[in-house]
């Protein structure tokens, strides 16, 4: 055995590469419970891609046949329930855990200098996740999802002069129906995914590049012991692989409980009304979108022109591009700055409330909070520079705490 | 985590207020049954007497409703098989063509095997309960829940027939207790044909769970072990 590994260490860099990104990995020793996500987000897209190579095998990509199929795979296929209840519950963890990781990284300032790109290629992967998990939503071909491919192709028209034809070139035609199956379910199980693990990849690159920001939003590199790794460092092998082999247990058991106990959310991880079939014919009463997608969509629905509400998204997902160089607060963690605590609720409140409009029936009585709330989301990114500038911090401490 | 749990607690204050605002819908009421193998047995048996006829369970096997409720090939045959074409490793199907169901009633009765996903229980509950004699309709019915729908009262035999304000204006064959636990029998069959995998899922769900709590706990034993270097 030893005398293999060797063989194969001496051809491949495996050896170099357990230490560099594992037992050799310095990362802070004051994680706490916001620090499992990451990982848990990692974990997440193994069990899509593997729940998801399942579901493929039954799936039909046809207009006639992929209502029907998803059936089959509910009814008829041996534990066909466990892959799409798993898929399903995958897709909203995989959002929650990854909106637990951005206000990790928003309340600790992980996207500050020198974090910048980490920031911005996590970003990039949260925006190819929506992607991916609205072209998936279309699959099934319930009513719902019939309707929610309408209306989102129909937002692409409104790009000027080319934007029929970028509909068209989406849906495959001017209508939802099989050619528009067969490419969502190209870019859904090959396209998207492939950028998706590149992207992680390199995510991961730069983190182990820069280095773990933690609670205090400290540098521990800043104060290394003689032998030059940092004091406040722990090797990630074994310290944090274990503690995070724990946090996946509490999440896979959390997991199992919706798979076996509440599948759907109660309509909320998996649509109720999309339980009848496609129908161009049959509008549902409310079209409203997943609930990780809602609070996107109640910005686009709060303002009624169509442009209009597009130049606002697009606007409300470009800013936070930039916010490692709106932040210009020399402290990073939310511990030492109160001004940005109460800003930060703001910004948390307001993409709840945005998401609860977004998944209510279109109403006029919601039009005016859904504008405020719109308001709040970009003032947070706009005054921040200013804010930022002025605002009284407390003391931070040399090394970090261990709470 | 203080922060964290500040932040939670001002959203749920915040979103509260919102859902206030919201005005109330028509009410549904909720039905009152255990999800056993009695009541499915009911439910299906009453089912196939009073709903098969018209309404078809198409992604439904009638094999898998003998697997699920404990039933031999001979009892489902017996209990369960009415339509004549009926076959054990087929869907529950009728005999009525579409055709002739529109020409009949006016609008083709759907598939109900997935309903109580995408209505609920409850409404299927509280429609079946809100039938009214309206001599203006085709059929001779309407429905509070479902205005208008096509559908005639087909368990007034049972029930008794109301007029439009609620009053029975005809006794059926069984009183209110037990028209309620006929309807909720019903119910109970319709949740459990709309998604069969309950079942499955309700056995295997203790030891699943069981497995990662224990685990959770050792992990957790075993994470402390490696830590005391680092405290």
């Amino acid at each position: 055995m030893k005398g293999l590994t060797d063989w194969i260490n001496d051809r491949l860099p495996f050896r170099e590469l357990a230490r560099e990104h594992l037992t050799e990995y310095y990362a802070p020793k004051n994680f706490n419970i916001w620090y499992v996500f990451g990982s848990l987000a990692l974990l997440v897209l193994v069990i899509q891609i593997v729940s998801g190579y399942f579901l493929l095998i039954h799936y039909q990509p046809n207009e006639d046949a992929a209502f029907d199929s998803v059936q089959t795979i509910m009814f008829d296929v041996k534990w066909g329930w466990v892959l799409r209840y798993t898929h399903t519950t995958g897709a909203s963890m995989f959002f929650i855990v990854v909106y637990l990781h951005m206000f990790r990284g928003l309340m600790y300032g992980s996207y500050r200098k020198p974090r910048e790109l980490l920031w911005i290629i996590g970003f990039i992967i949260y925006l190819t996740l929506m992607a991916e998990a609205y072209l998936g939503y279309v699959l099934p071909f319930g009513n719902m999802s019939f309707w929610g491919g309408k209306v989102i192709t129909s937002i692409i028209e409104a790009v000027p002069y080319v934007g029929d034809w970028l509909g068209s070139l989406a849906r495959g035609g001017f209508g939802i129906g099989t050619p528009t199956l067969n490419r969502f379910m190209g870019m859904h199980v090959v396209l998207v995914p492939l950028v998706l693990i590149a992207l992680v990849a390199v995510h991961v690159l730069a983190l182990h590049k820069v280095g773990s920001n933690n609670p205090d939003g400290i540098e521990i590199k800043e104060h290394p012991g003689p032998d030059g790794k940092p004091l406040d460092g722990i090797p990630f092998h074994p310290f944090y692989t274990v503690k995070d082999i724990f946090g996946t247990c509490v999440f896979l058991t959390a997991f199992c409980a919706i798979v076996l106990y509440a599948p759907t959310m109660n309509g909320l991880f998996i649509e109720l009304a999309n339980y009848t079939p496609a129908n161009p014919l049959k509008t549902p009463p409310d079209i409203t979108p997943a609930w990780y997608l809602a609070p996107f969509y109640a910005m686009l629905r709060s303002v009624p022109n169509k442009l209009g509400g597009i130049g606002a998204l697009g606007l409300a997902v470009i800013l936070p591009f930039f916010l490692p160089w709106l932040d210009r607060n020399p402290v990073k963690s939310v511990r030492y700055r109160p001004v940005y605590l109460g800003m930060l609720a703001v910004l948390v409140i307001s993409v709840f409330v945005l998401g609860w409009i977004g998944m209510q029936p279109a109403s006029p009585a919601l039009l005016l909070p859904g504008r405020i709330f719109l308001g709040l989301y970009l003032l947070f990114f706009l005054t921040l520079p200013v804010v930022s500038h002025f605002e009284p911090t407390k003391q931070v401490p040399q090394r970090v705490n261990m709470s | 985590m203080k922060y964290a749990a500040a932040l939670i607690a001002l959203t749920c204050i915040m979103s509260a207020a919102v859902v206030q605002a919201q005005e109330a819908q028509v009410s549904l009421k909720s039905p009152h049954y255990s999800f056993d193998r009695q009541t499915l047995i009911r439910g299906a048996k009453l089912f196939v007497d009073r709903c098969l006829t018209c309404h078809t369970l198409k992604y439904l096997r009638y094999s898998r409703v003998g697997e699920d409720l404990g039933l031999s090939k001979a009892q489902v045959k017996n209990m369960l098989m009415a339509p004549a074409n009926a076959e054990y490793h087929a869907g529950m199907i009728n005999t009525m063509r579409p055709g002739d169901a529109t020409k009949w009633l006016g609008a083709a009765p759907p598939d109900l095997t997935l309903e109580a996903r995408y209505r609920g229980t409850d409404w299927i509950y509280t429609y079946l309960k809100s039938f009214y004699v309206d001599s203006s309709r085709p059929s001779g019915w309407n429905n509070h829940v479902f205005p208008h729908v096509a559908m005639p009262d087909v368990l007034a035999m049972l029930g008794g027939e109301r007029d439009r304000q609620g009053k029975l204006i005809k006794q059926g064959s069984l009183n209110q207790e037990q028209f309620d636990q006929v309807v909720a029998d019903l119910t109970a069959w319709l949740q459990y044909t709309s998604d069969p995998s309950k079942i499955q899922r309700m056995s295997l769900g203790p030891w699943v769970i069981g497995f990662l709590v224990t685990l959770s706990i050792l992990t957790y034993l075993l994470k402390r072990v490696y830590w005391r270097a680092v405290h």
